[in-house]
Parts: structure tokens; sequence; C-alpha cells
């Protein structure tokens, strides 16, 4: 009996609380908006949520709020928006719907978005600089862009006390404290450094935890499906890092996981075919995108978005508390320069986890919207391809503007690629027997 | 024994010069890098927009720009998606087919595209492939250090290719070669801005790009000798409207666009190749060399929508270059699917619209070959303005 209560209570919770924390989330954002208060445009790859949040800087991620246009499905209504005030057709999509937002005034389907006090924006991705020079023209703001150097070349990341590690960790922390200087000028308060330590703490206590929801899903059945119930628990990795919100949540999830995982309890599929996804998922057909794998037993078990989207934080690199500046700066790094390799290097990391995982194809992704995410995908699946024998789908849509998504050509494909897993599959049986 | 690459120039009258430089630059060959290799000479590849080349040379190889190729696709389409813009592609196809083979590849994190290139590259190809990460936050205090550190990171990769050690010498002298041809540039836009009659879009702006493919001792050579010709001719001025071109700083519109808007107007002004001019003052060569260079970078440069510096916002930049070359008005391009062009269009616009400049937006593409039609636009926007 006790079992079944323990069940009830834990399995999914990580799906029901992550929705209830990311409608708290937005009830404050419009709370703030409504009172004229300040808050922080910032982005998913290096938040820099850790030093925010010691000026108590509420933070909007306005990827997150153009995502959201989209799975509610009125992402085209804004893109028309901002294309009616010049941007192109063929630039991202997000830019475009926040543009929008920014022209409503903050209106958004889940609420109110508060205009922005401070920009702070890391080089993950180029068009976030491109992005918040929009917010330094609107708002007259101070846009702080904090140079992350990320990997010279294939396999060539360097480490603490490596000349050129240290080159890139003096600059990044020389930049931390210089947006901290600017945080004390925005709001008026003095830095903090205990509440720092706190914030630090919280943020570790995340990392340890997204590493280890990740590795559970090597399970067979997998525990969740790594691009629906992935992005929920994404959602509070970005909006609530380093607070105890995020904290508990991740240290809960785990328990749900090892909980799922001890009790053999997977995902709704029945799994017949393990993928890993690659790239940004398709939001104009969020759930239905999913279903055209699951019909045929596909489910998701890995996904490089659960990697660059948390701005690296999935290699759970721990801060030391003794030393937080400057471990601010090693694990920013190390952490924002793995979600950069997630997007440039991601076969280097698909190689080595096809068997860990047991991978039965890869899905990619590649979308209009994000270049950075997409260049390389066509050449990274070639590489592959040399290196293993393991099937591959290639589908190009996008994150936001459904007029390059059409789900039947997209259903065609992944028929037709499920049909191949499946005559493989026969052929391998047929010739071991 | 004649080691020059470009060497059918000398002793040719000024049109034929310029003939010449317009063939070289519309090789997708590279002539003058298959000469170079020849003459057992290494190579080093940088994808657009700026590059330190000062460095290389200093180690002597011949720093060439990869700036796309008006070529058919034929190996590099199927390393790419859609929705990419072309210089991506054609800078892979003319490596990738063998027409210029180099001895190391670097780029820059300019876009979200053009990041891609170093990991992209290294796939396909055995020697070193490296992405330089130029400070995108020029505004911190220790963005000139951290830039040295980069530099001295990179002269040592290309030391070992190089198999020679670049001594401080090598890299003053190198300066002082870059120095001077830089200020041979701007002599020639100076030209373009002061007499522009004296010189046509197209040749001013094959003049330059011949730089990116021979050594710049030998394109010093060119332009001293060609410079005092284009000053002495004897054209008359037109009754044209003086334009400037933005939107050419990485992928170049094909050579025939800006022979077509030269037959149009007087492009006075514009950011084509800026990466070649990008350092607009002498790089002192007294102290730390290294670190002057890298400063310089910072603190003597130009403006294009790949770098972020909150002291020069991109629309103020551009009404400042409108404003020396007395321009009546802008082209506003972007080529096509470049998203920091795009991006940018926005914000000249509007800045456009509230200093009233009159300005005409466009896209374009390298290896586009039709113009009627855009020809048409362009030539009823300067009719509007000239009987205006």
């Amino acid at each position: 009996m006790s079992t079944t209560v323990d069940k009830q209570d834990i399995v999914g919770r990580g799906n029901r609380d992550g929705a209830q924390h990311f409608r708290d989330w937005f009830s404050e954002l419009t709370d703030t908006a409504k009172q004229g208060g300040q808050s922080a445009y910032v982005f998913v790859m290096g938040s820099l949520n850790e030093i925010l949040k010691v000026f108590d800087l509420p933070v909007v991620f306005p990827e997150i709020n153009s995502l959201q246009t989209a799975v509610r499905r009125v992402a085209h209504e804004y893109l028309s928006e901002a294309e009616d005030y010049g941007y192109s057709p063929d630039i991202c999509g997000y830019v475009k719907a926040d543009v929008a937002v920014q022209l409503r005034h903050g209106e958004h389907p889940m609420g109110q978005i508060p205009e922005p006090s401070i920009a702070v924006l890391t080089n993950a991705c180029n068009t976030y600089i491109k992005w918040a020079e929009i917010w330094q023209r609107m708002y007259d703001i101070p846009m702080v862009t904090i140079d992350i150097p990320g990997t010279r070349e294939a396999d060539g990341q360097t480490w603490k006390g490596d000349k050129n590690f240290e080159n890139d960790r003096k600059y990044v922390s020389t930049q931390l404290k210089e947006l901290i200087k600017t945080c004390e000028q925005v709001t008026g308060k003095k830095f903090d450094i205990d509440k720092f330590r706190e914030i630090l703490g919280y943020a570790n206590d995340m990392s340890v935890g997204w590493k280890r929801v990740i590795e559970l899903n090597k399970n067979r059945p997998s525990l969740f499906n790594a691009l629906t119930d992935g992005t929920i628990y994404l959602g509070v990795a970005n909006g609530f890092r380093g607070t105890k919100i995020g904290s508990t949540y991740f240290k809960e999830l785990v328990e749900e996981m090892e909980y799922r995982a001890e009790h053999g309890i997977g995902t709704l599929t029945e799994e017949l075919y393990r993928l890993v996804f690659v790239g940004v998922p398709c939001y104009p057909i969020f759930r239905r995108f999913n279903e055209l794998f699951s019909e045929w037993g596909g489910t998701f078990i890995n996904s490089t978005y659960l990697w660059f989207a948390s701005g690296g934080t999935n290699i759970g690199f721990e801060y030391d508390l003794s030393d937080p500046i400057e471990s601010l700066a090693e694990g920013l790094l190390i952490s924002v320069r793995d979600a950069m390799d997630s997007m440039f290097y991601q076969d280097r990391m698909m190689s080595d986890m096809i068997e860990e995982f047991g991978v039965d194809g890869i899905i990619y992704h590649p979308i209009k919207s994000c270049r950075t995410v997409s260049t390389g995908l066509a050449d990274s699946r070639r590489y592959l391809a040399k290196k293993h024998d393991i099937p591959s789908l290639f589908i190009e849509s996008d994150m936001m503007d459904r007029r390059v998504v059409s789900e039947a050509q997209m259903k065609n494909r992944i028929d037709a690629f499920f049909e191949g897993l499946e005559s493989r599959r026969k052929q391998a049986i047929n010739h071991r027997s | 024994m004649n080691n020059k690459i470009f060497d059918e120039w000398p002793g040719k009258p000024l049109d034929e010069i310029l003939c010449l430089c317009r063939d070289l630059v519309e090789d997708p060959t590279y002539p003058t890098v298959k000469r170079w290799r020849e003459n057992g000479g290494k190579v080093a590849g940088h994808f657009q927009v700026y590059f330190p080349e000062e460095i290389a040379h200093a180690a002597g190889m011949l720093p060439v720009k990869l700036r796309g190729a008006p070529v058919e696709l034929t190996r590099a389409d199927s390393h790419f998606g859609s929705y990419l813009c072309s210089i991506l592609k054609t800078s892979l196809e003319i490596v990738a087919t063998g027409e210029l083979e180099l001895d190391l590849f670097v780029s820059h994190p300019i876009c979200d595209a053009a990041r891609n290139l170093a990991a992209i590259w290294g796939r396909n190809f055995d020697y070193p492939c490296q992405i330089l990460y130029l400070p995108q936050n020029p505004n911190s205090s220790q963005s000139a250090q951290y830039l040295s550190d980069e530099y001295n990171r990179i002269k040592k990769l290309i030391e070992k290719i190089a198999d020679r050690s670049i001594t401080e010498d090598d890299l003053r002298h190198s300066m002082n070669v870059f120095n001077e041809n830089r200020r041979l540039m701007r002599e020639l836009y100076d030209i373009k801005r002061e007499t522009p009659w004296l010189v046509a879009a197209e040749d001013a702006y094959c003049l330059v790009s011949v730089g990116g493919m021979i050594p710049r001792e030998e394109h010093n050579e060119l332009l001293q000798a060609v410079i005092p010709q284009l000053k002495q001719r004897q054209v008359k001025q037109q009754d044209r409207i003086r334009v400037v071109f933005e939107g050419g700083f990485c992928e170049q519109p094909p050579l025939d666009l800006i022979r077509m808007l030269g037959r149009s107007c007087y492009l006075v002004d514009d950011d084509l190749l800026i990466g070649m001019r990008w350092i607009i003052e002498d790089v002192s060569t007294e102290g730390d060399a290294m670190f002057n260079l890298a400063n310089a970078y910072l603190e003597k440069s130009s403006y294009s929508p790949v770098q972020h510096d909150n002291r020069k916002p991109k629309e103020e930049m551009l009404i400042r270059r409108i404003e020396a070359s007395q321009a009546d008005a802008v082209i506003v391009a972007a080529a096509k699917m470049c998203e920091p062009g795009l991006e940018e269009q926005v914000a000249y616009t509007h800045a456009l619209d509230e200093k009233g400049i009159p300005y005409f937006v466009s896209e374009f593409e390298e290896n586009m070959t039709s113009f009627e039609h855009l020809e048409l636009q362009v030539e009823t926007f300067l009719e509007n303005l000239l009987f205006a």
C-alpha cells in the first residue's frame, strides 16, 4: 500500500512540479512587469543567474518566451509582426517573436514580460549578441557580453593549469567582476559574497542532479523522454538555476528517476527503438513531432538539446565555494564550452554514447532558425556514418516557423526510417539464427 | 630567379593592369596560390572577416583570404543543410576540389554559421583547422591582453606548421609591410571618396581583393604603381549620385553586381572586404609588437555587423561613413541567409529614416548571374534622387 502511495507521489512528480514552477515563474514576471520592477534579460547558454540572483534580479529568458509562443501555436502572429517591422523571414524566429513581444509592451500568452534593466549574454550563440543589441537600442540599457572562448579545434580542450586555459580564465573572471560592478550600478545594491556562495551551492546541487538524471536514462526501459519530459526539466534548470527551488527540484528529480529505475518504470511508450535527438525541437508541432516516433515505439533517450540548452550543466561542474569568482569563471569556461562543443563537435560525443546508451538511431533535426546548431549537422552525420554502423535520419524544419514545417513530408520520412530500422532488425535476427 | 606569383602586370598600361586584377579576382582556381606552392611555400587559409595576417606572413607563409567563389557546387553541398549562405559552401568547395590547397585553416566566431567551419573542416582535412577566438567583448579591460595571448597561441601553431620560429624582428618587419599596405588601401579609398570618377567601382574592389591572394609586398608594389596612374587619369566628372554600399563584410557580391552599381552611381565608400582594411591606423612596432597588433584590432579599427562594441553602434558608424564620404544615399545590402547582415539592415534603415538619408535595401548572392531586375530597381531609385 505504501508503495502505491509512494509511486503516486514520485512518478511524474518532475513533470507536475516542473509545470507548476514554470507557471509560478511567469506569474512572478507578470507581477514584476505590472509593478514596473527591474529584470535581467538572459539566455540559456550561460545565463549568469549565479550573479544576477545576488542582486535579486528576476531573469527573463526570451528564448523560452519565444518557444512558448510556438508551443501555444501563436508564433506566426508574432513572427509576422516582426517581419512587418523589417526583419527578414530568414533570420532566427526566436529573435522575431521576442521583437514582437517588445513591440506589444510585453504581451505574451503566459503573462506579461517586464522590460529589461540589463541584458547579459555569452557568445555561445552569435545571435545572442545581435539580439541584445536590439534591446540596447530599444531601451538604452547596459548590455554585458561575457565572452567565453570555446574549443579551438577538435579534441583540443584545455584544463585548469594549462597556460591557454588560465589566459582564458583570467579574461572570463575579469568580465565577471565587470558584470558585478554593472549590476551594482543598475540595482543600487552591493554585491554580497556570502549570498553568492549560497547561490553557487544551489547551482552545484542542480549540476550534480542534471548530470545524474541524464546518466540514469541509460536504463532499459528509458526513464524519461529526452524530447518531451526533458524540455520540462530544462525549463526548471534555466529559470531556477542558483535557487533553493531549483536545488530541491533536481534532488527530487534524481529521486524520481532512481525510483523509476529500481521499479522498472519507463515512459508511456513501449520502447522498441532507443533514439538520440540532435538539434532543437520542432516546437510548432511539439507533441505531434514526438508522436511520429513514439507511434513506432521510438523513444528519445538523450538529446544534444539537453546539453547545450542547459549551458553545459549536464557535465555536472561543481563550483569551489572557497574561491567563488575564479571558480565561476572556470565553471563557465568548461560548461559553456561543452554547450558549444555539443553543437560543433557533437560527433565526438555521439561516438561515445552509441554503445553506452544502447542507441538504435540518431535523429538530426537542423532548423532554419538556428544556424549555430544546424550548420554542421549534415557533415557531422556523414562523419559519424563513416565511423559507426548506426542508422540516422536528417529532417529539416524549424523551431518557430510553421511555414517551413511540413508534417506530412516529415511523417513519410520518419515512417520510411522506421521501416528501415525494422527490416534491419529482422535481418540481424535472421543472420544470428 | 623570379619568385613573384603575380608578375604579369609590371610594364603594362593601366587598363591592362586593371584587367589582369579583375581576371585574377574572378579566377576560382587561385593561380597565384598554386604558384606559391610550386615555389615550396606554405599557405594559411583564413575565413572572413579579419585575421592577423602579419603572424602568418612573419613565418614565411602566404595568408590567403577565403571569401567564397563564383563556382558550382559539386562536393561541398552534401556537407551542409539548407538555409545557409553561399560563402560557407563555396569556400569548402574550392578546397574540397583541390583548387586551393592549404596547410592551415583558421575561422573566427563571426556568426553562427561560420563558427561551425573549423569543426567541419577538421572532419574533412588532415591539416590543423582552428578557431581563432577574436574577443566578442571588446569593452572588457582584459580584452587586449586576452587577444595578445590568443595571437601568441596561434603564433606557436604557425611556427610548427612553417617549421621555423618567428622572431620579434620577423614580426616587426611584417607589421611594417602591412602598415604600408593599409596606407595604400586608404589612399585608394581616398580616391574613391574624393574623385570617384578616376577609378571604377569594380577596379577599386579588385585592386584591394588581389591582396588576399598574393604576398603583401607584391600587393604594395602593385598599388604603388597603380595609384599614381589613377590620379593622373583624364576622366571627366559626371553628374551621378554618390552612394555608400553596406553589406559586403563577409560574402562578396559578384563582380558584375559591383560593375552594375558603378555604372549607375559613384560608389564612394563601402565595407567590401572590410577585414583587409579593418585596422585604420598604423600599428606601432615599438615595444610589445604582438600586444600592439592585438590592441589595434580593438582600438584602431573599423566596424562590422559581426563585432559588437559598445563604443561603436553600427548605425552611428554607418552615418559617419556616409558623412565622411559625402554620400547622398546608401545601398543597404545583405548576403542571402546572412543572419547578422539581415539583422543589421533593420537597425541601419531605422537610423537612416531618422536622418532622412535615402537608401535602397537589397539582398545578393555571390553566385547570382542575372542583374537586369536589380539594375532596373537601382536605376529607378537613383533617378528619383537625381531628379528630385
